[in-house]
């Protein structure tokens, strides 16, 4: 009835290929948008900043990363925690040598080292394909924590061998350190998270992305057709290191402050941004998001319920924890096995036809 | 001289070290041979094999945790204990259990799916099994013993101090564990060459769809192999849950045995085999020589970078079969 393309009338060829073609979709989009940014910081707290709407945000650019080198490149990676701790350790000498400059910068610069890391780290994908490929990311993974573990250079010689973010402002705000306010973290990842998809987006449906989605589905094939297969790849790994990067920056400067390398960028991380990417859906920006937001959520849920709830013991509740979300993620792969955005899709092409069933 | 001598014990430590991490990729070999699924469940698998025979022997009421939780009791343990010959029987039969229900409830709905698909089911499963272990048998760590020696052999230290004047400190566990990987080998190739089952096995490996038009039923040769693959997690659990007892950490062997897979080739016994000896020998000499250089602990990522430089000239590993890739 309401969700239709008809009377929408395209006559540029601009309106023709726009993100959401159906009205609806778009101003539902940027319903979404204005809430996110106008109304959200004013009702925040720091529960909800901390425990949802940060881990969710940072996440979200971190699953975008992964999704452009896993879901549409097709080389998986399970390196994103060695990563995200190169963007964490790169912003944290950036923001001690540097600090007259903006913490925003920063951010960026480290995004920019952890894309040059990752590049030096995806060569091998040139030779080595599949799984020889994810096991060879591992690589990077732990070569990369240790890195950070032995060399004091890195922790600026700190005796706990922790790092931790100081104090930083953006237009007068702190957004960094202990004096940040919960609305002024959440509004500078929501920055990153619209700036990480708007560039995601619009790489994956222009000419780069469809060189990675070619060498995805069939490399030999692309190179044949004309595909570079040495930029397309180390392209691919470069643009995801890059968000990679920027989530680690985030998730130590604005969301932990005070960051343990085994401890918070470990295997596990890897595995987690794999998850999201997997349970959203591979090779889609709205399922990065979907990913993300349930393998957020799903934790704090079931903390609530089965300690909240049932008032068990909280390593008892964790374990269960474990099993259901490595149940879940096995029943999602039975079921669905491209994501939730691909449920996404089949909801939205259903609300099409709605009232009729044909 | 010395220096020298003290490498060489430093390369037979290497050397049973390497047995161990053959024993784990082993499994791995054998799942992805006959069902093309790289399971990263199995350093898991060992895990959950160990806390189950260290569970039985103690007599340890499964759920007991999750059981008092919910109905407010008390139960921990019951009144017997069981020798551990039984229990590894009745562990084993556990594994087989395992590998059914595994078959049954995963496997079977993804049949056809893509690799990486099969893969990140593992990943879920490896998740799944390190919950459903700590809630069975609790997460505290455990010390297992199924009465295998222990300790520095006297023996070798007597007779390499009599021969070179500088005893060597070597495990006996260690040595027991070789000679049981060497049988444990040895079983699986006589199995997989001159067995029925085994015949049919290799068949499935060489190709799922001929293997079915002759005859051989699929769902039974994954169960086989998932079952024997779980023997092998038990084994590897027994003799590294005697060496460094059985908790969490166990099942972090499998990032282990993943550069020993990559080196000898994922689909090669003797791959596996001779894949962990270099990187148990490679890792111990890195951090003996070079280790006090950079500061220690190269252990956890020196076999990665070995073997991603190594594949990058041989793409397919030691013993791999040759990639052969065609639009």
């Amino acid at each position: 009835m309401f969700y239709r393309e008809a009377g929408d009338f395209k006559t540029s060829y601009r309106d023709d290929g726009q993100t959401f073609p159906i009205k609806l979709d778009r101003w539902g989009y940027y319903a979404i948008l204005a809430v996110a940014i106008f109304v959200v910081p004013f009702v925040i707290n720091d529960y909800w900043a901390s425990a949802i709407l940060l881990p969710f945000l940072i996440y979200a650019i971190a699953s975008i990363g992964l999704n452009i080198l896993v879901g549409y490149a097709g080389q998986v990676s399970l390196g994103t925690g060695g990563f995200m701790a190169v963007g964490a350790y790169s912003v944290y000498k950036l923001m001690t040598s540097f600090p007259e400059v903006s913490v925003i910068i920063h951010i960026l610069l480290a995004g920019v080292i952890t894309a040059l890391v990752g590049i030096a780290f995806g060569l091998p994908s040139l030779r080595i394909k599949g799984f020889y490929l994810a096991v060879a990311t591992l690589a990077a993974q732990f070569f990369l924590v240790w890195l950070f573990n032995k060399v004091p250079w890195f922790y600026n010689y700190s005796a706990s061998g922790q790092i931790t973010s100081p104090q930083r402002t953006v237009l007068g705000w702190a957004v960094t350190g202990s004096a940040a306010s919960p609305a002024a973290k959440y509004l500078i990842c929501l920055a990153f998270v619209i700036f990480a998809a708007w560039v995601a987006r619009n790489l994956t449906r222009g000419m780069i992305g469809r060189k990675w989605m070619a060498i995805r589905d069939m490399d030999i094939a692309a190179e044949i057709i004309g595909v570079n297969p040495l930029s397309a790849k180390l392209s691919a790994f470069g643009v995801s290191s890059f968000f990679v990067g920027i989530a680690g920056a985030l998730l130590f400067a604005v969301y932990l402050g005070a960051a343990e390398v085994t401890e918070a960028f470990g295997i596990n991380k890897s595995f987690l941004v794999l998850f999201m990417v997997i349970i959203g859906g591979l090779g889609s920006i709205f399922g990065s998001f979907a990913g993300a937001a349930f393998l957020v959520i799903l934790p704090v849920f079931l903390k609530n319920l089965l300690v909240g709830g049932f008032g068990w013991p909280t390593d008892l509740a964790a374990h269960i924890e474990l099993m259901i979300v490595g149940a879940l993620i096995i029943f999602f792969l039975i079921v669905e096995p491209h994501g939730l955005a691909r449920l996404w899709r089949l909801v939205k092409e259903k609300l099409r036809l709605w009232p009729f069933p044909h | 001289m010395d220096q020298l001598l003290f490498a060489s014990e430093v390369f037979i430590n290497g050397l049973m070290t390497g047995v161990m991490y053959s024993l784990v990729a082993l499994g791995f070999v054998l799942i992805y041979k006959a069902s093309g699924v790289f399971n990263y469940a199995q350093g898991v698998m060992a895990l959950f094999a160990a806390l189950t025979l260290v569970g039985i022997m103690d007599g340890q009421v499964p759920f007991a945790h999750l059981i008092n939780a919910a109905f407010g009791t008390h139960l921990s343990h019951f009144s017997w204990t069981v020798t551990p010959i039984l229990a590894i029987l009745l562990t084993a039969a556990a594994m087989v259990l395992l590998a059914i229900l595994i078959e049954k409830l995963v496997l079977k709905h993804l049949v056809g799916q893509e690799p990486i698909i099969l893969f990140m089911a593992t990943i879920g499963l490896a998740y799944f099994l390190e919950g459903l272990g700590d809630v069975m048998w609790g997460a505290n760590i455990k010390t297992l013993d199924v009465g295998l020696p222990q300790g520095i052999s006297d023996t070798v230290e007597q007779v390499t101090a009599n021969w070179l004047g500088y005893g060597f400190f070597i495990d006996r566990l260690d040595i027991w564990a070789t000679i049981i990987a060497a049988l444990l080998v040895a079983a699986l190739v006589a199995f997989s060459q001159y067995t029925k089952q085994g015949r049919a096995m290799r068949a499935v490996a060489d190709d799922h769809q001929a293997a079915l038009s002759v005859g051989i039923s699929l769902q039974f040769i994954w169960i086989m192999v998932w079952s024997i693959a779980g023997f092998v997690a038990l084994v590897a659990g027994i003799m590294w849950g005697t060496k460094s007892g059985v908790q969490f950490s166990l099942s972090l062997i499998a990032l282990k045995a993943l550069p020993v897979l990559m080196l000898g080739g994922f689909t090669s016994i003797p791959g596996a085999i001779v894949g962990g000896l270099i990187i148990g020998v490679g890792e111990k000499m890195f951090e003996f020589f070079i280790g006090p250089l950079v500061g220690g602990a190269t252990e956890n990522w020196f076999a990665y970078v070995l073997a991603l430089i190594f594949l990058v000239f041989r793409p397919q590993g030691l013993f791999g079969e040759r990639i052969i890739e065609r639009v």
